[in-house]
């Protein structure tokens, strides 16, 4: 019988044939933690007995949940993250050099066909390359930390089937905005999911990592964002699925009429179409994170922004998914643009999407934002409503102080 | 062993952010987590619970982030044991490899305020309140190991790396 994707690269690396709801073994190609998980991941690690990791050219810590420290107590896990990395030859990313699932692509530490594991749920991003990435808890990660090896329980696979062509507009946060909404919250609990169509063949490297990022907003253990039209920096063996895979469901959709997407307060899942909620009034906008900080977004702001100004009464924040992002974004204008249109650059990191500091909203305050959740209290305040939305909604939404469909400055814009 | 203990009931699809809000997560001090466990979902919860008390959730218990310190914030808390009709992965996960026990009962019928008892071996869980009983689902083998040797770090002392039987 024919493999899935998820099959074939658990199989791989299993050293054995293995097909879903089994339990196998795995060599793990690379981790990662951040300032939020690696501590806990120490800890547990020396609990473990652990003195050594497996292979310190595989492991990957990153400071960029709470980062540059807002007070002490952070401050001296960063440093308890620092001083394991140098004692073990690990490499470490510190603040403000990017956010941890943005290095980890940006920087060749994981690649197609891969199995990845990375403390923050948001692993699934590296899904737009083709790796099999995934989100454990700091023990988990210790105990490969250990051993080099994992178990994993081998998912079913739901296949989605994206076709026609996007509107000028509307981007791949909506698309997966979109998908969210159909699937709930935990419609691919234990899942992993399979992406495919001329909808994504067609885009960017940039869109695909928003489109893999959010597949844990469903429950799936693993997205795969289809390779075919990938562009990356080396060279890479395509991987697919085999014909005669066995999928759980397949799911079709038409996207060429797809207007853009609001997931409203307070769950990913609770998606409606822009024109429902249009109007609703915002304070604050951020454009960031590891769902839109990279360059093609701050593109797509800067295209609806460029000699303009944000309203009075919005405070506008934007964080670079890197470094690197915000020095591209600084050579081609793009930083300048934003500046000039009212924004405040914020250190490359996760900055407000998490509600450690940097931009916790007020009571009462409507947050437009490019990030992934927007749970009650995700950005540290339970008594905030956080709207969830692609870069370009955020930017037109920023300029009108309220919920804007981006649509009709893109017109402008052109002429 | 057996553990009895009162309910606690909630609803589905309780978030990580809900259990343990984000800007409390970066801290080695347990009890730092356990005095803002559920802060943003009932500010009432660490008032009501006694030690030793079952938390009981709906569908999807812990979805979200994968930080381990939700179900270490409700096991220093002083929760016994979670009962959900369904959680998510990771939470799952990270609850048996940090020694909180929980168990999937998909078709409870468990009210606040229930009295229960649970045997862990069976999975069995007894409401003794309505004279009821729920049989919890089934875990992989090498997930029933982690919980008997009480937690991922004591079953990785005692071997040194992951078996499957
Ligand atoms: S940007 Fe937000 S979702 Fe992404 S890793 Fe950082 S905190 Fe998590």
């Amino acid at each position: 019988m024919g493999q899935t994707l998820v099959e074939k690269i658990i199989s791989s690396h299993s050293g054995k044939t293995i097909q879903q709801n089994e339990i196998a073994i795995v060599n793990v190609d690379a981790v990662m933690a951040s300032d939020t998980t690696a501590p806990l991941t120490i800890k547990s690690f020396e609990e473990m007995g652990g003195t050594q990791v497996w292979d310190s050219s595989k492991v990957v810590f990153v400071i960029d949940h709470a980062a540059p420290a807002p007070n002490e107590r952070i401050a001296n896990l960063h440093s308890l993250m620092r001083d394991f990395a140098k004692k073990q030859g690990i490499k470490l990313y510190d603040a403000g050099s990017g956010i941890c699932h943005q290095l980890m692509v940006e920087n060749g530490h994981v690649k197609p066909g891969q199995l990845v594991l990375g403390a923050d749920s948001h692993t699934c991003t590296y899904g737009a390359l083709g790796a099999f990435a995934t989100g454990v808890g700091s023990t988990d990660l210790a105990a490969v930390l250990l051993t080099g090896k994992t178990w994993i329980k081998v998912p079913e696979t739901i296949k989605i089937q994206l076709n026609g062509t996007l509107q000028p507009g509307v981007s791949a946060k909506d698309l997966i905005l979109f998908l969210v909404g159909q699937l709930g919250i935990d419609g691919a609990t234990y899942k992993a999911i399979e992406f495919t169509g001329e909808a994504i063949t067609n885009l960017s490297l940039d869109s695909r990592l928003t489109i893999a990022n959010m597949v844990i907003e469903m429950g799936a253990k693993a997205g795969f964002v289809d390779t075919i039209g990938l562009e990356l920096p080396y060279e890479f063996e395509p991987i697919k699925a085999d014909e005669d895979a066995k999928y759980e469901s397949v799911y079709a959709f038409d996207v060429s009429q797809l207007e853009p997407q609001v997931a409203i307060p307070h769950s990913p899942d609770n998606v409606k179409p822009i024109s429902e909620v249009e109007g609703s009034m915002i304070q604050q906008a951020f454009l960031g994170s590891c769902t839109n900080g990279r360059l093609e977004d701050l593109h797509e702001a800067a295209n609806i922004l460029k000699g303009k100004r944000v309203h009075p009464e919005v405070r506008f924040m934007i964080a670079a998914a890197s470094t690197e992002v915000y020095l591209q974004a600084l050579q081609d204008g793009t930083a300048e643009i934003l500046t000039r249109a009212g924004a405040t650059f914020l250190p490359s990191g996760c900055g407000p999407c998490v509600g450690t500091h940097l931009g916790v909203p007020g009571n009462d305050e409507g947050i437009i934002s490019s990030t992934n959740r927007n749970f009650r209290g995700r950005m540290g305040n339970r008594n905030s409503n956080v709207y969830l939305s692609s870069p370009a909604v955020v930017a037109a939404s920023a300029l009108f102080g309220k919920i804007t469909n981006p649509k009709k400055l893109l017109k402008e814009a052109v002429k | 062993m057996i553990l009895t203990g009162t309910a606690h009931v909630y609803g589905d699809n309780i978030d990580t952010d809900r259990i343990i809000p984000g800007k409390y997560t970066k801290t080695l001090n347990m009890q730092e987590l356990a005095d803002h466990v559920f802060e943003d979902l009932d500010p009432e919860f660490r008032a009501k619970l006694t030690a030793g008390d079952i938390l009981v959730a709906g569908n999807n218990f812990g979805c979200g982030s994968s930080r381990e310190q939700a179900p270490l914030a409700l096991k220093k808390a002083g929760v016994s044991i979670v009962i959900a009709r369904s959680f998510a992965r990771i939470f799952y996960r990270n609850a048996i490899n940090i020694g909180l026990p929980i168990i999937e009962i998909k078709d409870h019928t468990i009210n606040d305020k229930d009295q229960l008892k649970v045997n862990l071996s069976t999975g069995e869980v007894e409401n003794v309140t309505k004279s009821l009983k729920y049989i919890g689902s089934e875990m992989p083998s090498v997930m029933i190991d982690i919980i008997n040797d009480g937690g991922l770090v004591p079953y990785l002392k005692k071997r040194g790396t992951y078996q499957l039987v």
